[in-house]
């Protein structure tokens, strides 16, 4: 990369200070103290654990959240931002991690919306679009649908849409967590032709190998403040991560093979349609055995969702279900979880929690029918306290009381609980989905470990993960989910990270279903 | 941290009562605009309602009109509980009542025994208040018509039967030489008899006031002590989450509406049994102060009481305006008010509470963390960086970034 392409920011201000920025919020980590300093023309990674403060910090940046003190300063100068039009116009955009796009709008209207003001919404705004898309390499075309763009696609029209409205700092808030490695790597060639051109991207990530491979210089955030800028040259990712936890990075090993023959769960020809027909889930089959761990790997969206809705009975589907011998496939949800479905469910706060009520009716929920939450068609509320006690200490859920609401507590401690709750039933067959999505690497561990206890114990596992070492490092045995379908199956002992994510994307898809080895 | 912890029940303690003194504030305002003295008129309705004078009288009065505002709220606000509006109250009432006071003054019942009349009363009208709202929840269930619509159009089919029903061609009666038409009048072995309270007045508290007490305790029991509760509860806090443990959403909807609509049914009984002694075109309905005062006592069973006397009280004492030639309308400024400002007062409230709590859980992990801030040494050593534990510079001091080759991307690292 020719090096004189870029503004020398050895002599001039950074393009992004911060000084002694401080947020303060009621229970969960703010910020404090937070030092940074960008460099121009550079790619500057944050890194921290999930809750660290990282977004908060852009947040703040951007404009959506104002900082109780300390001060911000562009270019060399002070600047107070109050809003993001007030960031806009001092030259931050920012990629937020979930597409803010409209499905039936084209490129080009999704990139206008709003700012009609730089160029029109006509072959004005398209000539800017396409000069932009190939001065930035984006590959764009301004007249494409966009529910025809995948997601990479979709994520270069966020970014042009940040360019567009004359951004010279582009902050990037988690871009990998949606993306495949071929598409990140995709992503990541795009980052570094917008630094060859002179321009700033803050990158907000906690996958440490993408973080070393990409950026300039990596700030690592721990509790709400800045502990370190480093060089990504001259540190490991396992530096890295010590920095970030202020421990020894865990890893989801479970190698020795407590799978049985016995199974537990077997799906057969599980299809879920849409009222219009089309197969999300198409034709799936397989079996769990006791004592197994079966991983499913895909890019969300491709039909996950649906089969664990499927298994739960939340959703009809066609095909059949049997736990341990019994056809549940015409069963309610009630029925199949006292019939010893344990359920993880994919987003904790819709569908595993409820906010506003105290930790231990969370306790009961999902078990409402079961002791020790009930006797009869009676709530037992003493004997299910006395339980929430119990899975508060036993799996460590960080809180004062069992009288606070389930919505004060941090995601982690929010995750623990349902783990505990799930566990504390002995499930024959735990249907687990993401189960350690945003959950800071101390509790990712536990719950892990928990997984691993209850599978030695007899359970079997469906995980559905987004998490590919998680996936290899738990599971005894890999699927491939692409567009609704088992595609491939792999083994975990062998496969690797990136021949995964290659499956994922549906390379194998009609080839060859031994993807691995 | 208690069950009952104070910094999260003051709040909603605190919140009906702002919002009382403020309806205040802006009734007295009106007030003064038109020229009226706020204090003169306030004191003149607790004169009326609690004074030596009127007091006995028109206390009991307000308790007996509390009465049925109560039933009429519970209705509503087992509804509620599981985010489902039955705006129909009022027609289930109306059609419920009817058909009790029909039954019960009729003759082949003649032969049953007074109270045992009274009990068939009872569950009549709260089975076709039931059945009324059942129209509501198949529609829900089954087509997806929104309760809200469907009840409120309900309402006027419902309000349009009692009228012809209620005609002398089929179930009312005109009494001789007056022109209100009604159903026959129940036979006196049926008329629950009331309570007197207080010296100094023949008025009497209903005596169905303690059905509605019982109704009372009985929506707190299911609410709060039952599996059915917990459902209706959680459907209500986050219904795809009660989904995934197990509610059957279709089966709630079906039996929280025919709860509803049988509590409704019962909303007239209290007059009809206790004073009217029959069903006339005047019978309230009460569908919609039902759901003011559902909303002013938050749900509660003893919040709902409150909200109920407090109705009653604002509807009753407001007759000695006129002679102070000041508008009775004031009342209704000051009810209205009440209503919004209330629901502005619990969310405010809601979210005091959130953040005590979340105050109190940081203050309780949060402990750990300040004493894991700075970075072990020995890495701090190895990285050669400095913990930046308690920065007092920019860190660019610590940032080893090599400010020689800013452009320069690092090649991938294994």
């Amino acid at each position: 990369m020719p090096a004189d392409a870029v503004p020398s920011s050895a002599g001039g201000p950074p393009a992004v200070e911060l000084r002694g920025i401080t947020k303060r919020f009621p229970g969960v980590v703010a910020n404090h103290d937070v030092f940074l300093s960008v460099s121009g023309g550079t790619i500057h990674a944050i890194v921290g654990e999930n809750g660290a403060g990282k977004s908060t910090l852009m947040k703040i940046l951007y404009g959506m959240q104002r900082p109780d003190d300390g001060e911000i300063f562009i270019g060399g100068s002070p600047i107070t931002i109050h809003s993001p039009q007030q960031a806009i116009r001092a030259g931050i955009g920012m990629v937020h991690q979930h597409f803010m796009l409209a499905d039936n709008f084209t490129v080009l209207e999704n990139v206008v919306l709003g700012a009609e003001d730089e160029a029109g919404i006509g072959a004005g705004a398209r000539k800017k679009i396409q000069q932009l898309s190939s001065q930035y390499g984006l590959g764009v075309d301004p007249d494409e649908l966009m529910e025809d763009l995948g997601v990479g696609d979709r994520q270069r029209v966020e970014i042009l849409k940040v360019l567009y409205r004359g951004a010279k700092i582009v902050i990037l808030d988690e871009p990998t967590a949606v993306l495949v490695p071929q598409e990140v790597d995709e992503l990541f060639g795009n980052l570094r032709e917008l630094t060859r051109e002179g321009l700033t991207v803050i990158f907000i990530s906690h996958k440490l190998d993408e973080v070393l491979s990409v950026a300039d210089a990596i700030t690592v955030i721990r509790r709400g403040t800045t502990v370190a800028t480093v060089d990504p040259k001259s540190v490991t990712a396992r530096d890295l991560a010590t920095l970030m936890v202020g421990s020894e990075l865990p890893s989801p090993e479970a190698r020795e093979s407590t799978v049985t023959d016995i199974p537990v769960l077997t799906i057969n020809g599980l299809t879920v349609s849409t009222p219009a027909g089309r197969a999300l889930v198409d034709d799936v089959s397989f079996t769990i055995h006791k004592g197994e761990v079966v991983g499913i790997a895909g890019v969300e969206g491709n039909g996950q969702a649906e089969l664990v809705e499927a298994i739960m009975g939340t959703r009809a589907a066609r095909g059949s279900v049997q736990l341990d011998g019994n056809a549940i496939g015409g069963w309610g949800t009630r029925q199949r979880r006292e019939a010893g479905v344990g359920y993880i469910p994919e987003d904790r706060q819709r569908h595993g929690l409820l906010l506003d009520a105290p930790l231990w009716e969370n306790r009961m929920l999902g078990h409402q029918t079961e002791p020790p939450n009930a006797k009869g068609p009676l709530l037992d509320i003493a004997g299910a306290r006395r339980d929430t006690e119990q899975i508060v200490a036993q799996y460590d859920v960080r809180t004062p009381s069992i009288d606070v609401t389930a919505g004060a507590l941090s995601g982690g401690n929010q995750q623990k609980l349902i783990v505990g709750r799930e566990m504390s039933h002995i499930p024959k067959v735990l249907i687990a989905a993401h189960p350690t999505r945003g959950v800071d690497v101390g509790a990712q561990a536990a719950i892990w470990e928990h997984i691993r206890e209850a599978r030695r114990a007899g359970m079997g596992v469906l995980l559905i993960s987004a998490d590919l070492d998680e996936l290899i490092g738990l599971s005894d045995s890999l699927k491939v989910i692409y567009r609704g379908r088992l595609v491939a199956d792999a083994d975990p002992d062998t496969v690797t990270p990136e021949e995964l994510g290659l499956a994922m994307t549906g390379a194998a898809a009609g080839s060859s279903r031994e993807e691995s080895a | 941290m208690k069950r009952w912890d104070l910094r999260r029940v003051l709040p909603m303690i605190i919140a009906p009562i702002a919002a009382l003194v403020l309806a205040a504030l802006v009734s007295s305002a009106a007030l003064l605009i038109s020229g009226k003295d706020p204090l003169e008129a306030f004191s003149a309705m607790f004169d009326y309602a609690f004074g030596p004078n009127s007091g006995p009288d028109v206390t009991t009065e307000i308790l007996n009109k509390a009465t049925p505002y109560y039933l009429a709220a519970l209705a509503v606000a087992i509804g509620f509980r599981m985010g489902l509006f039955n705006i129909g109250v009022d027609g289930q009432s109306r059609l419920g009542i009817l058909a009790a006071g029909a039954l019960g003054a009729a003759s082949f019942l003649g032969v049953v025994p007074g109270p045992l009349r009274v009990v068939i009363m009872i569950i009549v009208a709260m089975a076709v208040g039931a059945a009324w709202a059942a129209v509501a929840a198949l529609l829900k269930v089954y087509r997806g018509v929104s309760e809200v619509i469907s009840t409120i159009m309900l309402n006027f089919i419902g309000g349009a039967i009692f009228a012809y029903l209620l005609t002398t061609e089929r179930l009312g009666v005109k009494a001789v030489g007056g022109e209100i038409v009604s159903t026959p009048l129940l036979k006196s072995d049926s008329w629950i008899p009331g309570m007197s309270l207080f010296a100094g007045t023949a008025n009497k508290m209903f005596g169905f006031a303690f059905v509605a007490i019982a109704c009372g305790i009985a929506y707190w029991f299911l609410v709060g002590r039952t599996r059915f509760g917990f459902d209706l509860r959680a459907t209500g806090l986050n219904p795809s989450a009660a989904v995934a443990s197990g509610v059957s959403p279709k089966r709630m909807v079906i039996a929280t509406m025919l709860l509803s609509g049988g509590v409704a049914g019962l909303v007239a009984l209290p007059e009809v049994l206790g004073r009217d002694h029959a069903v006339t075109t005047s019978t309230p309905a009460l569908g919609f102060t039902g759901i003011a005062i559902a909303l002013l006592g938050r749900n509660n069973p003893v919040g709902i009481a409150l909200a109920a006397l407090l109705w009653a009280f604002l509807d009753v004492s407001n007759l000695p305006l006129d002679l102070l030639d000041i508008p009775k309308e004031i009342v209704t400024i000051m009810q209205g008010v009440t209503v919004l400002a209330v629901v502005v007062a619990y969310e405010l409230a809601a979210r005091v509470g959130r953040r005590q709590q979340q105050r109190s859980v940081g203050a309780a992990t949060g402990e750990a963390a300040i004493v894991t801030l700075g970075i072990p040494a020995a890495i701090a050593a190895k990285l050669g960086v400095e913990a930046v534990s308690a920065p007092v510079e920019p860190p660019d001091s610590t940032a080893p970034t090599d400010p020689t080759v800013p452009g320069k991307h690092r090649e991938e690292q294994s």
